[in-house]
């Protein structure tokens, strides 16, 4: 009987999941269109999921490990129950492997089941709790029902009871791996995650690659929406993306926002996101909501407004400004997926259509707008910090080995000292470096990071014609915001410079030997890393390294490197200030308290400004800059007699 | 409370940003388009006067509304009577602009002007609009140091705004782009003072220093909040001689005549 029903059994389900999976498409074809090869990205996924994904997964090892046996032992299984029951090719061979791969699929299961016994607050509950279970059940009916293929049992054992008793467990395993993997249960992460890594928007991301870069939108095309209002504004590839959310909560673990209080999730953002994509409501979302917004209020649908400035959308516009823009939970996801990039895509909306940025955020782009500084100073004054330093100025040079871009630190009374120390470094080295005065602009990141697209276009334009003009090598600059803006967002806009950290090029001075550092005097340090400096760009030895040649053995953080935590001022969050529960800058100093170090190293004026904000006692701030500063020795240094072929520079002091 | 029915025009005009200079909304313009947009939601009506090719305009439009209607006029007219004559044809019966341009002449006479021209009432420094019944509205004026009085105003009215009107609201890019300026060709009429007179830029006024001989914190406290009464008197029942003897004698103490 088994032999006639199993097949029936096996071969509706498959259909039913085709059925699904082609619903599921086209769901996912409502977006709008991306330019990825479908081919390639199918030829590349197998390497995407086993070296890039693993590499991800493998930081947390229990679970990889889990998931190498269970995935590995279900489509194993899978393969070889569609052979051996659906076909009927009772091989005794076949039937030996297809019970060695259950076996694997069962002992990855029971851990899975044991993660879920006492299960984090980050995981998600409800169906996900139920899906340990099915593979429990999948496996041990498929390995029971594959006994007798593999001649250890007789055909006929157990009689109508058993086979009836098989024949259930069967369909419940296939019902959840099979229908459920493209109907919407939680095996959906296996479809949608492995088309999601062929077709990813983000290509470059594979093979040690990194893109990090906002996405240009193309003002000049009049049918293009600015910025995304309705799920299908979204390109269909990033609503295929949402679909391959494991709802495994790393994101939410190391989301700023989240745990002050600010009521963003990164991962209820993405299932929010599943939900507009196919309809429906919140209220069965099974896992931590929005701090303070109770579920089961929003709604939304394929074509419907995801925010509702008037009433309740999907989600609200709070829950978008809260996002601190740090990439954490991009980093942690194991499915790839861009949550920064969708928050960006609805803020533009927010912010070019309705004009809805809040708190200070239209005060701040009607600065950038009027005066290229989010400030509102006045231009003129760009260069006053360093009125007494005699800086060479680009406009009359001409040409320079490195370009110090400045930043709109330059209005800042307290990033002024680090420029000013950074300068005193360069100086003692004798580089060769010019400053473009007032023909430097914003560089567009906080315009960009409040959805105000147009004003980041024009700013960078405007910086692209100045830089234009000069001849330079590099571009060197203390701001980790402005050096991934330049480094990885003019390219689209033709801009394409090779551009330094300060922390970075110092680090480079020193290992050539040109300058001369005594040893840090002043207590334990830590560093914090910048998100835009490390996340973004993958710069976290430099600074350290720069740090040990001043003596410093730097005391790190738990949440330092990739891992580390934003200090709350980036994406223009301190602009909009959505309020919660605690500050995240107060987080951070907690954090950077615990190791007991006086002093904190930093290279960012957005993390300064933001940890000098804590109250004290804290431990002091300091850049990188200054740090390095403070340690020169007076005595010269031979390279700076060195470079004789450039008189000018040696007037310079 | 829009009043859907209400035919509000604002008069917008090109501003200059204080810092830099370069041509923007003018701030208590686009307080008075805030102004209008809540009295009529999307049918207020935008009307410039001027050069229909500024950039600087859609930042108006880009509040929210689809067009502007702009009487094509050179830089150096006389845009009252045009004003004047299609505000009359247009059948406004709210006209709502700034207390005085950020650009060119800046007297801040335009709506007196065209209240007089159009024979209509002016109010001066409306705050908000409270009701308009039966042809009457009720509004609020606002006065130094916060105060308010409240006035009725029968229809059709000029007023101008302050910075005691609400805060424009945020000026959206897409919108503005969308939105359309319409021109229009009127009758141009040259300005007869610009004829003869030339036009410098302007000097900061002379400001009475004040000072505040105070010794406590409350006193210095009280100094800046008190209302400036720098002394003086009252003078009644007089002959226009001797109240101009009174004046003179007080510009002699001040040494303002010599």
């Amino acid at each position: 009987m088994l032999d006639t029903l199993l097949p029936i059994l096996m071969f509706c389900a498959l259909a039913l999941m085709l059925l699904g999976a082609w619903r599921r498409v086209s769901l996912w074809r409502q977006g709008r269109p991306s330019p990825v090869s479908l081919m390639r990205g199918l030829a590349a996924m197998p390497r995407r999921y086993l070296v890039d994904l693993h590499r991800v997964v493998e930081r947390d090892t229990y679970m990889s490990r889990t998931h190498v046996a269970t995935a590995g032992g279900f489509v194993l299984a899978a393969l070889l129950a569609i052979i051996v029951h659906g076909f009927g090719l009772h091989h005794r061979l076949l039937g030996f492997a297809l019970l060695g791969a259950t076996v694997l699929m069962f002992c990855g299961a029971l851990f899975v089941a044991k993660r879920r016994r006492n299960p984090p607050a980050r995981l998600s509950k409800g169906p996900w709790d139920r899906l340990p279970k099915s593979l429990l059940m999948f496996s041990v009916s498929f390995f029971v029902v594959t006994l007798p293929v593999a001649g250890i049992l007789p055909g006929d054992v157990g009689g109508w009871g058993l086979a009836l008793l098989l024949l259930a467990g069967v369909a419940w395993g296939i019902a959840e791996m099979f229908f459920g993997m493209t109907w919407g249960g939680p095996m959906k992460h296996a479809f949608a995650g492995a088309l999601h890594l062929a077709w990813h928007r983000r290509a470059e991301r594979f093979g040690d690659g990194r893109s990090t870069g906002l996405k240009a939108l193309d003002l000049e095309a009049p049918d293009a929406p600015l910025g995304v209002e309705k799920p299908t504004d979204f390109t269909w590839n990033q609503l295929l993306g949402f679909d391959a959310c494991v709802q495994c909560g790393k994101c939410e673990a190391a989301c700023p926002a989240f745990a002050a209080g600010q009521p963003l999730n990164p991962k209820k953002l993405i299932q929010d996101m599943v939900i507009g994509l196919a309809g429906g409501n919140d209220a069965d979302f099974a896992g931590s909501p929005y701090p303070g917004v109770p579920l089961g209020e929003h709604s939304g649908g394929p074509h419907q407004p995801i925010v509702n400035l008037q009433g309740k959308g999907l989600v609200d516009a709070d829950t978008l400004w809260s996002c601190t823009t740090c990439r954490a939970c991009v980093e942690e996801c194991p499915m790839m997926i861009e949550h920064v990039d969708a928050i960006v895509d609805m803020r533009r909306h927010l912010t070019l259509e309705q004009g809805a940025t809040p708190n200070k955020g239209a005060e701040v782009l009607d600065n950038l707008i009027a005066t290229d500084n989010p400030g509102g100073f006045n231009p003129g004054g760009r260069l006053n910090w360093a009125a007494d330093l005699n800086l060479p100025l680009m406009s009359e040079k001409k040409q320079a080995d490195v370009l110090f871009w400045v930043g709109d630190g330059a209005f800042d009374m307290r990033n002024q000292r680090t420029l000013r120390a950074f300068v005193k470094v360069l100086k003692a080295a004798g580089v060769d470096f010019a400053v473009l005065g007032q023909e430097e602009r914003d560089s567009g990141d906080v315009a960009r990071r409040l959805g105000d697209e147009a004003t980041f276009q024009r700013l960078a334009r405007r910086n692209i014609a100045s830089l234009a003009q000069y001849r330079f090598d590099r571009i060197v600059t203390c701001d980790p915001h402005s050096f991934h803006v330049l480094k990885n967002e003019y390219g689209a806009l033709g801009g394409n410079y090779q551009v330094l950290h300060h922390s970075t090029y110092m680090d480079e001075l020193i290992a050539d030997k040109r300058l001369t550092l005594g040893q840090h005097k002043g207590g334990s340090v830590t560093y914090h890393d910048p998100c835009y400096l490390g996340r973004y760009n993958g710069e976290y030895e430099a600074p350290r390294s720069v740090l040990k040649a001043i003596g410093i053995e730097v005391k790190e953080m738990e949440r330092s490197g990739f891992r580390s935590r934003c200090c709350g001022g980036g994406g223009g969050a301190p602009i909009t200030d959505v309020p919660g529960k605690q500050r995240i800058p107060d987080m951070r100093m907690n954090d950077i308290k615990e190791t007991g170090a006086e002093l904190v190293a930093v290279g960012c004026p957005q993390c300064t400004a933001m940890f000098e904000g804590v109250v004290e006692p804290r431990p002091h701030v300091k850049d990188i800059a200054e740090l390095v500063a403070d340690a020169l020795v007076d005595a010269p240094a031979p390279a700076t007699q060195k470079p004789v072929a450039r008189p000018d520079v040696l007037e310079v002091h | 409370m829009p009043h859907n029915l209400l035919n509000v025009i604002t008069l917008v005009s090109v501003g200059a940003h204080p810092v830099t200079g370069r041509a923007r909304r003018a701030e208590q313009d686009a307080r008075a388009v805030e102004l209008g947009l809540r009295l009529a939601g999307k049918e207020l009506q935008l009307l410039h006067a001027g050069d229909p090719q500024v950039e600087a305009l859609r930042a108006y439009l880009g509040m929210g509304l689809a067009e502007m209607t702009v009487l094509q006029q050179p830089p150096r007219a006389d845009v009252v009577p045009a004003l004047g004559d299609y505000l009359r044809d247009a059948g406004a019966q709210l006209v709502l602009t700034g207390s005085q341009a950020e650009v060119g002449e800046g007297s801040g006479m335009l709506p007196y002007l065209l209240a007089e021209q159009l024979d209509w009432p002016l109010v001066v420094g409306l705050a908000e609009v409270e009701s308009v019944t039966e042809g009457v509205a009720q509004v609020l004026q606002a006065l130094p140091r916060g105060q308010r009085r409240r006035l009725q105003v029968r229809l059709p009215f000029v007023a101008s705004v302050d910075n005691a009107a609400p805060e424009a609201r945020q000026s959206a890019f897409g919108p503005a782009r969308r939105g359309q300026l319409r021109p229009q060709d009127v009758a141009v009429v040259e300005d007869m003072l610009l004829e003869e007179a030339r036009l410098q830029p302007a000097r900061p006024r002379p400001k009475r220093l004040k000072v505040i001989k105070a010794k406590t914190g409350a006193e210095r406290m009280k100094a800046a909040t008190a209302k400036a009464s720098a002394g003086g008197q009252v003078l009644t029942d007089m002959t226009p001689e001797q109240g101009a003897e009174a004046i003179v004698t007080l510009l002699r103490d001040e040494k303002v005549l010599r």
